[in-house]
């Protein structure tokens, strides 16, 4: 196993140099160094000297890939894309285009962004499956028929509705909790309360209708049949052997997202003020802030290829069947 | 189902739940024990870029460090117009103007003869910095975190992590410490291209300090220090320990007012020197971040990603809140605090709301002291009365909310580049085209329309509360406008068809080609929510029969259609810096053209007697004289028609009836300090609005309780069944 996984590790270089490359290129398709440098020095008195000046101080005055006045490696090294983008691969982020640490960033807003998305991740996922399963044991029924209608219709609805109608009904008419708002300790209760429950109902629909049919499918497996011929309980067929069953599928959806946790939600981050890596990357991309934006698109990156190698690993331990190789 | 027990639990947690309900308010973001604090709430939707007073420039940045930083002048808090008054200086020094050779002039000698001019700014004694480590200093007196290792950073995460604070006492060097930041190689101050034009000796100061600070940091791109005093500015000099003196070319009267902004606030070498300090930058601990100054109030939480607090500096001096104003400012209560001693409130807590709708809940919950009025929820909160002037809705009154408010010094308008072969040039014809769009384009509709009347039609380049505006008949513009039964009317369309027919457009057909006038509208409005307004002005030249082609890009590709004159028609707008015509009439300088001079001009007007009243006007002093040649230029402009004058947004400020002083303004930023709350009656005012609800909770279990039964009588079943 450890040698699959030094080689998925491997293979996971050239990846990471190509996303950087496209990151590279779509973002210094849309903007120039021209016009990052008038976002940054703001919209008044910019004079081309003042954005010749920021661009060769941090680095932007050079050519994007290919330098021709270059000396040898030169005309490789001494580009945009060199500088900026080599020390991503040992996890060094740099500066941000107005100064500041990005790896002290990432590191400070990470929590934030954990401390929401891992609640409703575990507290989703335990719902869903429970959903699904209450469903699928009243299969054929008019429980199992409102259940999908009702799902359809939950994930037919955008998230910003459950997060506006979340908020105006919990924190508006009830009072129960705060709008918006972040806090560390045990503070933060109150103000995460909302946004995972919020997370959880609106991932209703869709995963439950998933895991439905996912259940489905087993309980129709000739080796429930013998446990149920064998007389064990529904409930105990359904969480004992169904599920486990069931759960190839499952965790090749689940598992790939665990690392992506820490990227945060943009929309949730935005609306319930969660100072997360989701509203860093969007506001990056608001200023025109390259290096913050390659950063995380790095970093996402990197998380997601950790996500595929978990899942495979995952693969092996909830089925003895398949062996990495 | 016998279940006492789980009876029992369940009545005990509701009766919890109900008690507690009564008890406090479960949505309030803030701790409960600040509850009847004086604190003020604020909000900031972005994260300040930052608080440098070097580089800052942006109204949210001015939001945090006009508070802290105090250049010598500051606008007085209620007076109109706008006026200078000594902040940190004992007075609003007057120029004293030389001549080439060094000689003084009298202060009425002419612009040509004035080559120099001298302010000398006399700093008040016993004004302290705020309490801050850049100047605590050990037994032995020495200043103890200005040698720090890199052991000594490891647990300082923030300013609050180093132990000791110390002060010391504002000097006239710390002024001119700032003014030479300004060419500092790093900092990219955004006013540095201008002041080199004013300041003697700047340009090539910065060139010195590049050299300078290139040989120091040897390739290093941190912990590099380099200490201006050992670099002179010939144009600023420290006369003594309390004066200091700034030497600028010519005439420039509004200098005084660039001195009222933050560029010109005092900056301590030993808060430089304590943030270039290796390692510091590593921790995001620099002067970007952590402000150091003798304000009202210190920064003392900077948490951009979350939340800033503001607490009153314990050594502000000594300053008053002014006993005097506009005549109305008694009647509204603006003079109830006169000669007490500012600031009033001592935190002021700004939470970071990106998003709108929270930041109008938690105002309407009193979690907030003030909000702008949001578009999405005008109709709320404000309503026509039946002469057409604004009020808070019956719902908002019945929370005590109060509606301030004032026209903005700011101008939206509609521009037509002069270069462009169609609308542009200065002849009849084109004038003539450029008058009929301007009539037909009805800005008054479009108040009404998209801006629920937050705004007043323009009559020409200036806003009202700056010199040089006019009001009433003498300020319209009779090129658009008729004056009908004591207000302005726009002139009809037929007028409008007239001109376009005299300038060779007849029925807006263009006769070289025999089709219809097409003209390209540039503009940085792009989305859906933007598209009615874009259908909008589409109808409004298909009054003429012109057909308007939009051309919505995003604001880069604007800006460099603008640099290359590549339009006809472009939307933009202008915030005044300071109170002065120039500051408005610049924009249609020629020689600060966009084309070819990357200046603000972005219509290329260039009209040669427009430019000579300019430069006549630009340097004068507010007397009819300079009224008069204003009168003339701005009937110039409306002549021309560079601009369809667009709108003078109007500011809404909503806030409880628990804050007092507001005043709204566009100029002063260091306002928090006049700013006075009632924290009980707020605190009152919130537990009664914001009591929990629970009853709803206890329903919604009943209906799971309900609905859950026939599944697990019907799972029972099924499984007796089985058996």
């Amino acid at each position: 196993m450890i040698a699959y996984i030094i080689r998925r590790l491997l293979y996971a270089i050239p990846i990471l140099i190509g996303v950087n490359l496209l990151t590279f290129a779509l973002f210094f398709f849309v903007n120039s160094p021209d016009d990052m440098a008038r976002v940054h020095l703001g919209g008044k008195r910019v004079t081309p000297e003042a954005i010749e000046k920021w661009k060769q101080d941090r680095g932007y005055d050079k050519p994007l890939l290919y330098n021709p006045a270059g000396a040898g490696a030169g005309k490789l090294t001494d580009t945009i894309f060199y500088r900026h983008s080599l020390r991503l691969f040992v996890l060094e982020f740099g500066r941000s285009d107005n100064g500041r640490n990005i790896g002290y960033d990432i590191r400070q807003r990470m929590w934030p962004s954990l401390a929401i998305a891992l609640p409703i991740f575990i507290v989703g996922i335990l719902a869903h499956i429970t959903f699904a399963m209450l469903l699928a044991f009243f299969r054929g029924s008019y429980l199992d028929t409102a259940g999908v209608v009702l799902c359809v219709v939950m994930m037919s609805v955008s998230t910003l509705f459950y997060v506006i109608g979340g908020q105006y009904l919990v924190s508006m008419l009830l009072r129960l909790v705060p709008v918006s708002g972040y806090d560390v300790g045990v503070d933060a209760v109150k103000f995460l309360a909302l946004p995972v429950l919020v997370g959880v109902v609106s991932g209703i629909g869709a995963s439950t209708r998933l895991y439905r049919t996912l259940f489905l499918e087993e309980i129709g497996k000739d080796y429930v049949r013998t446990a149920r011929a064998k007389g064990l309980s529904e409930l105990r067929v359904l969480f004992r052997h169904v599920l486990k069953n069931a759960m190839i599928p499952i965790l090749t959806g689940v598992v790939v997202v665990i690392p992506l946790l820490f990227t945060g939600s943009l929309i949730m981050e935005s609306f319930f003020g969660i100072p997360g890596l989701g509203s860093y990357t969007i506001d990056a991309i608001n200023s025109q802030d390259f290096a913050i934006v390659r950063a995380m698109v790095f970093l996402g990156s990197v998380l997601y290829i950790l996500g595929l190698i978990l899942t495979d690993i995952t693969y092996t331990l909830v089925d003895p069947r398949v062996r990495l190789s | 189902m016998n279940c006492p027990g789980a009876t029992r639990t369940v009545l005990l947690t509701v009766l919890i739940l109900f008690s507690a309900a009564a008890a406090a308010s479960w949505n309030n973001p803030y701790p409960d024990a600040d509850a009847e604090k004086n604190i003020l709430y604020s909000a900031f939707r972005e994260r300040p870029k930052t608080f440098d007073p070097a580089r800052a420039y942006s109204s949210n940045e001015y939001q945090f460090i006009a508070q802290i930083y105090e250049p010598p002048f500051q606008y007085h808090y209620l007076k109109r117009p706008y006026t200078l008054v000594p902040l940190t200086a004992s007075a609003v020094p007057a120029p004293i103007y030389l001549d080439k050779q060094g000689r003084r002039l009298p202060h009425n000698a002419p612009v040509a003869r004035i080559a120099y001019s001298v302010y000398e700014i006399h700093i008040r004694p016993g004004i302290y910095f705020q309490p801050h480590p850049a100047f605590a200093r050990d037994a032995d007196g020495k200043l103890q975190y200005h040698a720090l290792g890199s052991s000594d950073l490891t647990n300082i995460n923030a300013i609050g992590d180093f132990p000791q604070t110390g002060t010391r006492e504002l000097t006239a060097a710390d002024y001119v410490y700032q003014i030479k930041r300004l060419a500092h190689p790093k900092l990219h101050s955004p006013i540095q291209s201008l002041m080199n034009d004013y300041i003697v000796g700047l340009r090539e100061y910065a060139d010195t300090l590049k050299k300078a600070y290139d040989t120091i940091a040897g390739g290093r791109e941190e912990g590099v220090y380099l200490d201006l005093a050992q670099y002179p500015l010939a144009g600023v000099e420290e006369v003594d320990r309390y004066t200091y003196r700034v030497k600028i070319k010519g005439k420039y009267p509004q200098f005084l007012y660039w001195m009222a902004m933050p560029f010109f606030a005092p900056m301590a070498p030993e808060a430089d020197h304590f943030f270039s300090q290796p390692g510091m930058a590593e921790k995001n601990l620099t002067l970007d971040w952590y402000p150091v100054g003798s304000g009202a109030y210190m920064l003392t939480i900077n948490n951009p990603n979350r939340q800033m607090v503001l607490e009153r500096n314990p050594n502000y001096h000594e300053e008053l809140y002014p006993a005097e104003g506009e005549p109305g400012d008694a009647p509204a209560g603006l003079l109830a605090d006169a000669g007490k001693p500012l600031p009033f409130i001592d935190k002021v807590v700004f939470s970071l709301e990106k998003e709108s709708i929270p930041y109008w809940n938690k105002f309407l919950q009193g979690y907030y002291d003030r909000s702008a009025v949001l578009a999405e929820s005008f109709d709320q909160a404000i309503r026509f009365t039946g002469e057409g002037d604004t009020e808070v809705s019956d719902a908002m009154k019945q929370k005590g909310i109060q509606l301030l408010t004032s026209v903005q010094t700011s101008t939206y308008y509609l521009g037509f580049n002069m270069l462009d072969p169609l609308v542009g040039g200065y002849t009849e014809r084109a004038r003539k085209l450029r008058q009929a769009i301007s009539i037909a384009i009805d800005f008054e509709e479009q108040i009404s329309i998209f801006d629920n009347g937050r705004g007043i039609a323009a009559q020409g380049p200036l806003a009202p509360g700056i010199f040089g505006f006019r009001d009433g008949r003498a300020g319209v513009n009779p090129y658009v406008y008729d004056w009908v039964d004591g207000k302005p009317q726009r002139k009809p369309v037929e007028y409008a068809r007239r001109l376009l027919a005299e300038a060779g457009y007849p029925g807006g057909v263009d006769p070289a080609t025999g089709r219809p006038l097409m003209i390209n509208f540039e503009t940085p409005a792009t989305g859906p929510e933007r598209k009615a307004q874009l259908d909008w002005m589409r109808k409004q030249l298909q009054k003429l029969d012109i057909q308007l082609v939009i051309r919505a890009t995003d604001y880069n590709r604007f800006q460099e259609k603008m640099r290359k004159g590549d339009a006809q028609l472009y939307d933009w707008g202008w915030n005044a810096d300071y109170p002065d015509p120039e500051n408005f009439l610049f924009l249609l300088y020629g020689p600060n053209k966009k084309v070819g001079h990357d200046g603000e001009n972005a219509s290329n007007y260039d009209n040669p007697e427009f430019n000579r009243l300019f430069e006549r006007m630009k340097n004068m002093d507010n007397t009819p004289e300079r009224q008069a040649i204003i009168d003339q230029m701005v009937d110039i402009a409306r002549r021309d028609a560079p601009w369809v004058w667009g709108v003078h947004p109007k500011q809404f400020i909503l806030q409880h009836d628990w804050l007092f002083n507001t005043k709204p303004g566009q100029m002063a930023n260091n306002t928090l300090k006049y700013a006075r709350l009632d924290p009980k009656k707020r605190a009152v005012q919130r537990a009664a609005w914001n009591r929990p609800v629970v009853w709803p909770l206890a329903v919604a279990l009943a209906v799971f309780v309900a609905g859950a039964a026939p599944a697990v009588v019907n799972y029972r079943r099924r499984e007796t069944g089985r058996r």
